[in-house]
């Protein structure tokens, strides 16, 4: 039989009980819609990690202290004291690392912020360079739109300069006062207000808005108390130097602290790559440990198309009896039947991707305007072509049974079925 | 050489274990272009040994040559070409499919033909045309009298244009004025050159054919040329 033939036969199956059909493939339809809908904001949030940690910038590597993580449960950090002055200078020769192009240590920490009776919990980071002019706002890409960052002399000499955040500013002087000239007292100690950074949200891990920005130096001697640096982050000249650079940073460090084995290393070196890859692995497995619990769906949804046609073939007892009785073959038989329940599953994907699709658009325009966001919606394409496969696979597998089962009538049987 | 040929026909049903014989031993011949009445009571074996000569279920023992080849050389395969192309059924319950217009139930063999797709359309008219249903084309059989719908069931059985037509009590279900017009179009048929096979157990319908054969428990009890044939008024030929 022509195959446009076997469509239209098993379209007018389905047409001819059309509540019945509906109900049966909403189980596909849910399941699909479903597994859409996580791939797709899986996709979104990893989109959008990846896209804060690019805000670091692909050339950029990140020296941390302690022991690297052996997994995800590994949180045992030791020797978090372990990067220091020495190790910093050692890294700005240019002779052990001639692949950076810039370097810069970074404190952070928690600190409490006061001006007259206002208080505020604030993130203070502590960077800048004593020769090179905005070093930090060239690599976090943030300059101040109200007076100026901090000065090479200013990270030299210890000044007590802050340049603050939009929500620092907001929470300790609202709209009515100008903050630049002002002093804040942190750990009893005044420091001028020099600079405002615009308001921007997340910029890779960190929030500008509720931090405020000191020379490193300065922090470290007035308001950490401690010599030792939390990060030191590198910038390579180029992508192509990365891999060269990191093994640079890795000998010189090494030299410094006395190490032999790298196992015993009191540092680790991570680029933006290692980054992405391990977020990306992480989304990842979440979705797919989303998508497995939807396909439980799909199972169930299958079982449902199975039955539904059980009893079509049942019902239809004296319609095979009659094709067999002019001419039809049991290939032709089965296959009527085969193709009456593929069709009817990959409506259900058709459906359930459509709805999957705005479903995930309308999250996004939640997730974009009622929090903010950087959510980009992406049509997910792959899930939309692996949810259209596999629901047209389900009706493959579920509806086999059934469609032998109509093949196996024999013609008389069949004809005398009441 | 005969069309179909039997020999010690048996048929026996297994059903829950219990042997139950339908057909004890069954022998006779037909020649292309015959027209046989096979006749007898309820339960003598007539519909079994229908649905044994078509193709439609299988014969336990003894022997069937269907055109010099016996059905055990034919395939699965076969089988279902066989049906299609050399034979035609016309069933006492008509056997339309529901909720589909005429016109697609006669090209429903056609489906299975091999048939180039273009020419269907044409076949399916033509037949149509010639058991005097053309302006019901795209009626649903619901749509239509007993008569009628016997009348597309004979034109689906012609459309492939088969050497052979079995009829399973076609008047069965009708009026004496519609089996009238169906017993004329089986005539016709035959007239035209295809082998009739008509099951029946009315005397009166019997008396169309040329040939009687009359079976009681299985068994043939008579075989033998109809007397006083009755010869249908042909509403049919134009």
């Amino acid at each position: 039989m022509l195959i446009k033939y076997s469509v239209k036969t098993a379209l007018t199956g389905l047409i001819t009980n059309k509540s019945r059909s509906i109900l049966t493939i909403l189980g596909i339809v849910i399941a699909i819609a479903a597994i859409v809908l996580i791939v797709s904001i899986g996709q979104g949030a990893k989109d959008l990690i990846l896209q804060q940690i690019q805000g670091l910038g692909s050339k950029t590597i990140v020296v941390i202290p302690g022991r690297e993580p052996e997994g995800p449960s590994d949180f045992v950090n030791v020797f978090l004291d372990s990067l220091k002055e020495k190790d910093y200078k050692l890294l700005k020769n240019k002779n052990n690392v001639p692949g950076a192009e810039d370097i810069m240590p970074l404190v952070i920490s928690s600190v409490k912020l006061s001006y007259f009776d206002e208080t505020y919990q604030a993130t203070i980071l502590g960077g800048g360079d004593d020769e090179i002019n905005n070093l930090m706002a060239r690599i976090f890409d943030i300059f101040p739109d109200r007076g100026s960052f901090f000065t090479p002399q200013d990270v030299s000499s210890r000044a007590s300069v802050i340049v603050i955040g939009d929500n620092v500013r907001e929470e300790l002087f609202g709209e009515s006062i100008n903050p630049l000239g002002e002093k804040i007292k942190i750990n009893g100690r005044n420091f001028r207000v020099i600079g405002i950074l615009p308001s921007k949200g997340q910029v890779s891990f960190f929030n500008f808005d509720d931090m405020v920005l000191a020379p490193y130096t300065t922090a470290q001697q007035y308001i950490l108390g401690r010599k030792y640096f939390d990060r030191i982050i590198v910038v390579a000249k180029s992508e192509k130097v990365i891999a060269r650079t990191v093994s640079d940073i890795e000998i010189t460090l090494r030299s410094s602290h006395g190490i032999t084995d790298p196992d015993k290393d009191d540092f680790f070196v991570e680029t933006q790559a290692d980054l992405v890859e391990r977020v990306g692995f992480i989304t990842n497995i979440l979705t797919l440990f989303l998508v497995t619990i939807a396909a439980i769906s799909l199972l169930v949804g299958g079982i449902g198309i199975m039955n539904i046609m059980l009893v079509s073939v049942t019902e239809r007892t004296k319609e095979i009896g009659l094709r067999k009785a002019v001419g039809a073959t049991n290939k032709d038989i089965l296959r009527q039947f085969l193709l009456e329940s593929v069709l009817l599953t990959a409506i259900g994907g058709i459906v359930g991707i459509a709805l999957g699709v705005a479903l995930s658009f309308v999250v996004s325009l939640i997730l974009t305007y009622s929090l903010g966001l950087n959510w980009e919606f992406t049509f997910p394409l792959s899930a939309a072509a692996l949810g259209l496969g596999v629901s047209a696979a389900v009706g493959l597998v579920f509806g086999i049974y059934p469609a032998r089962q109509a093949a196996k009538k024999t013609p008389i049987d069949a004809l005398r079925y009441e | 050489m005969h069309l179909i040929e039997v020999k010690d026909l048996e048929k026996t049903y297994y059903i829950d274990s219990v042997q139950t014989p339908a057909l004890r031993g069954v022998s006779f011949k037909i020649k292309e272009g015959e027209f046989v009445a096979i006749v007898g009571p309820s339960g003598s074996g007539k519909s079994t040994l229908l649905h044994v000569l078509g193709f439609l279920d299988r014969h336990t023992a003894g022997e069937y040559h269907f055109d010099g080849k016996t059905i055990n050389d034919y395939s699965e395969e076969e089988i279902a070409r066989v049906r299609n192309k050399e034979m035609g059924f016309i069933f006492q319950t008509f056997n339309l499919l529901p909720r589909t217009t005429v016109l697609e139930n006669v090209k429903l063999p056609l489906l299975y033909s091999g048939v180039k797709e273009s020419l269907w359309e044409k076949k399916a008219r033509q037949v149509i045309d010639s058991v005097g249903l053309s302006h019901r084309l795209h009626h649903e059989s619901s749509q239509l009298s007993g008569g009628e719908i016997q009348r597309v069931a004979i034109a689906r059985a012609l459309v492939n244009n088969p050497r052979i037509i079995f009829a399973d009590e076609p008047t069965g279900n009708l009026d004496s004025k519609s089996g009238k017009v169906i017993m004329e179009l089986i005539q016709k048929l035959n007239n035209d050159g295809h082998t009739v096979i008509l099951i029946t157990h009315e005397t009166y319908t019997a008396k169309h054919a040329e040939r009687l054969i009359r079976l009681s428990d299985g068994a043939i009890k008579e075989d033998a040329p109809v007397d006083h044939r009755l010869v249908a008024a042909d509403h049919f030929t134009k």
